[in-house]
């Protein structure tokens, strides 16, 4: 169909995350709203589950009906009646998109990011790696993936095929029983993607998830479940938006990452849900549990991170160092502007002797948001000689923003070395003088120097990402000062 | 006005103290700006070739040899390259008018004697320069239409080049006389 698939997987990417703020016009099949066992089962019967899944959530249900919503996240969130959520929505039937539908805002949006509509109206018609509420719409270049033997699927149709595999890898490396939001997401999740990469296979393109959550009064509870097994090697992204809503939305995911013996895992993603307005009226509240595993010698992990969405975000994407000479790396840009909270950051866990791994964290706060970084690094008595480097930066645009950093080291042996360095700054007046002085405009140059800032996590994205990357840290900082 | 407006229609401000700007190349940095102010005219945006073309005929003007573009702005520069690098900013924005404030501080003869030559090399019949110093020296390279003296934010006395002579012999506490 395609001959070079890599070149339309990178339109793809480059172009659908700025597809936000609309709601596409699409039937969907709800079901009731609330929580309850006759919600899960009814979910896993729409979803022709097998007896052991079904098994599964409801074990996560039980279990998520003891716990209490965590607090000691650095957040206001306003009471989440958990009844009050639809916890499955999937479109009927797909649909084009129709560029009249979108609202003046976003057409003025498309324009500030240099992408032309028409190209939009060209991209409508193409198919769309793409979770779309509650079920997987389609997922491309399966016959170009399976020829190396590559499984990557939505989650439902996994667990179809493969159930073997499935079975094997859910929940090993977030368990339901890890947090509350872990739970709930167990219990109702509805989709995501599956990703296999066998024994000594570099996955040839990069592997992309788009999740956009379109229905009101619905939650996105999707599950991403990655395996690289002994020698491969896979390099997955992700995106998301969300259409501008006064009320808020829940998205509660989770995310699971296998690396085994010798091989490497990145996983990029660009976070965009919708914020909020400026005075904080809607927006995602973000809630996502994210781990990965280096569980053979040798293993790899990447995460990098641009985080510009949603309302409230609760994520750390962490890594357990299991086996020996294992290397974890975390990359994160956040940044928060109006009234967007953020508590975000990383744990490391070494548990292999000779591990090392690295987090870079770059936050930036505008408006009258809250940013926060929450790191944890543990070394334990066993794990001699690893290495860790944490740079955590803030930076803050006005005087009525906070930033915010609680970096936890536990080292267990004395031949291990942690090194942490932080430091907070603002962009000085001289700075935005200077550039104005050069003929470039306040809000280019605050663009231009929070670029500059985040360069070294940018430098980590896929190439096609980061550029996509540097127009919406610009964009979502425009207005911020002045 | 804004700055940036001034800018845009072709004042250029050097300054005394260049700030830094991390991550952000030279490049990235120049380009933007020489892009804003083509936007500002009403001009396509230059292209890449173009670009790196300026940028090496600038560059060799005010004799900076080493790679420039990937420098972050005035990151690591010392005092005579941060200096050197604005003149070399101001060659690429090619303004009608621009205003060196103290250029000459904390520069070395040869530096000094390259800032100079670029302000000769640009000056021509379309532009002017207002050089502020409090030095000679300077004017020793730069030959100055016009000396004034400002006092107490005004213009107290005019000249020509001998003027500078004059002051530099006498002080400038007989000028300060004149205002009263």
């Amino acid at each position: 169909m395609d001959s070079n698939p890599k070149e339309n997987i990178i339109e793809e990417v480059t172009n659908k995350d700025y597809e936000f703020g609309f709601v596409t016009d699409i039937e969907t099949d709800f079901i009731p709203k609330g929580l309850n066992e006759d919600i899960i089962r009814l979910i896993s019967k729409k979803k022709e589950e097998p007896e052991w899944l079904l098994d599964f959530r409801l074990k996560a249900f039980r279990h998520w009906q003891t716990l209490k919503m965590p607090t000691w996240a650095h957040l206001t969130i306003p009471p989440i009646d958990f009844q009050d959520i639809i916890y499955y929505a999937a479109p009927k039937q797909r649909k084009a998109k129709s560029l009249d539908e979108v609202d003046p805002e976003l057409l003025a949006t498309f324009d500030k990011l240099g992408i032309s509509l028409d190209e939009q109206k060209k991209l409508s018609g193409v198919a769309v790696d793409a979770v779309m509420d509650s079920t997987s719409v389609k997922t491309t270049f399966q016959e170009t993936l399976s020829k190396h033997g590559i499984i990557f699927m939505s989650f439902s149709e996994a667990v179809k095929q493969h159930p073997d595999l499935v079975k094997k890898y859910l929940g090993k490396v977030v368990p339901y029983t890890d947090n509350f939001f872990a739970a709930l997401n167990s219990a109702v999740f509805s989709d995501g993607s599956f990703c296999y990469v066998p024994k000594g296979v570099r996955c040839p393109i990069e592997l992309s998830t788009y999740f956009r959550i379109n229905a009101a009064n619905t939650g996105q509870f999707e599950r991403t479940l990655i395996v690289a097994d002994e020698g491969a090697y896979v390099s997955y992204m992700e995106g998301c938006t969300a259409p501008q809503r006064d009320e808020n939305q829940l998205h509660a995911a989770i995310v699971e990452i296998i690396s085994e013996k010798d091989a490497e895992v990145k996983y990029s993603t660009v976070q965009n849900w919708y914020p909020g307005d400026k005075d904080g009226k809607g927006g995602i509240y973000n809630f996502v549990t994210k781990r990965g595993i280096c569980r053979g010698d040798n293993a790899k992990i990447s995460w990098t991170q641009v985080e510009t969405g949603s309302a409230i975000t609760w994520k750390y994407p962490s890594c357990i160092l299991k086996g020996d000479n294992t290397v974890a790396e975390f990359y994160s840009v956040a940044v928060t502007n109006n009234y967007q909270q953020a508590d975000t950051g990383t744990k490391m866990i070494h548990i292999g002797k000779n591990s090392r791994s690295t987090i870079i964290s770059k936050g930036i706060s505008a408006g009258h948001s809250q940013n926060g970084y929450r790191g944890l690094v543990k070394v334990v008595p066993e794990a001699s000689n690893c290495r860790n480097f944490s740079q955590c930066d803030s930076l803050l645009l006005g005087d009525q923003c906070g930033a915010h950093t609680w970096p936890y080291v536990e080292c267990g042996n004395d031949s291990s070395i942690l090194e942490h360095e932080a430091t907070t700054s603002k962009i000085s007046e001289d700075q935005l003088f200077y550039c104005n002085q050069r003929g470039i405009p306040t809000e280019k140059a605050i663009g231009l120097i929070v670029n500059g800032y985040a360069k070294d996590v940018l430098n980590k994205l896929p190439m096609e990402f980061a550029v996509e990357a540097q127009k919406l840290l610009s964009i979502t900082l425009e207005g911020s000062v002045g | 006005m804004p700055p940036e407006e001034r800018a845009n229609l072709g004042i250029f401000l050097s300054f005394q103290y260049p700030v830094e700007i991390p991550g952000v190349s030279m490049q990235n940095f120049m380009r933007t700006a020489v892009n804003a102010k083509r936007e500002y005219q009403g001009l396509p945006p230059m292209s890449m070739i173009e670009f790196t073309k300026m940028m090496k005929q600038k560059q060799a003007m005010v004799e900076i040899t080493e790679k420039l573009q990937n420098r972050y702005v005035n990151v690591g520069f010392s005092g005579g390259e941060k200096k050197k690098n604005e003149i070399f900013q101001m060659a690429m924005l090619e303004p009608e008018l621009s205003i060196l404030d103290e250029t000459d501080s904390g520069l070395d003869i040869d530096a000094l004697r390259i800032v100079a030559n670029g302000v000769n090399q640009l000056h021509n019949e379309h532009n002017a320069f207002v050089v502020i110093t409090h030095y000679q020296r300077l004017l020793d390279y730069i030959v100055p239409d016009f000396v004034h003296v400002m006092y107490d934010g005004r213009i107290v006395k005019s000249g020509d080049k001998k003027l500078a002579l004059e002051l530099e012999e006498k002080g400038y506490e007989w000028v300060k006389e004149l205002k009263l």
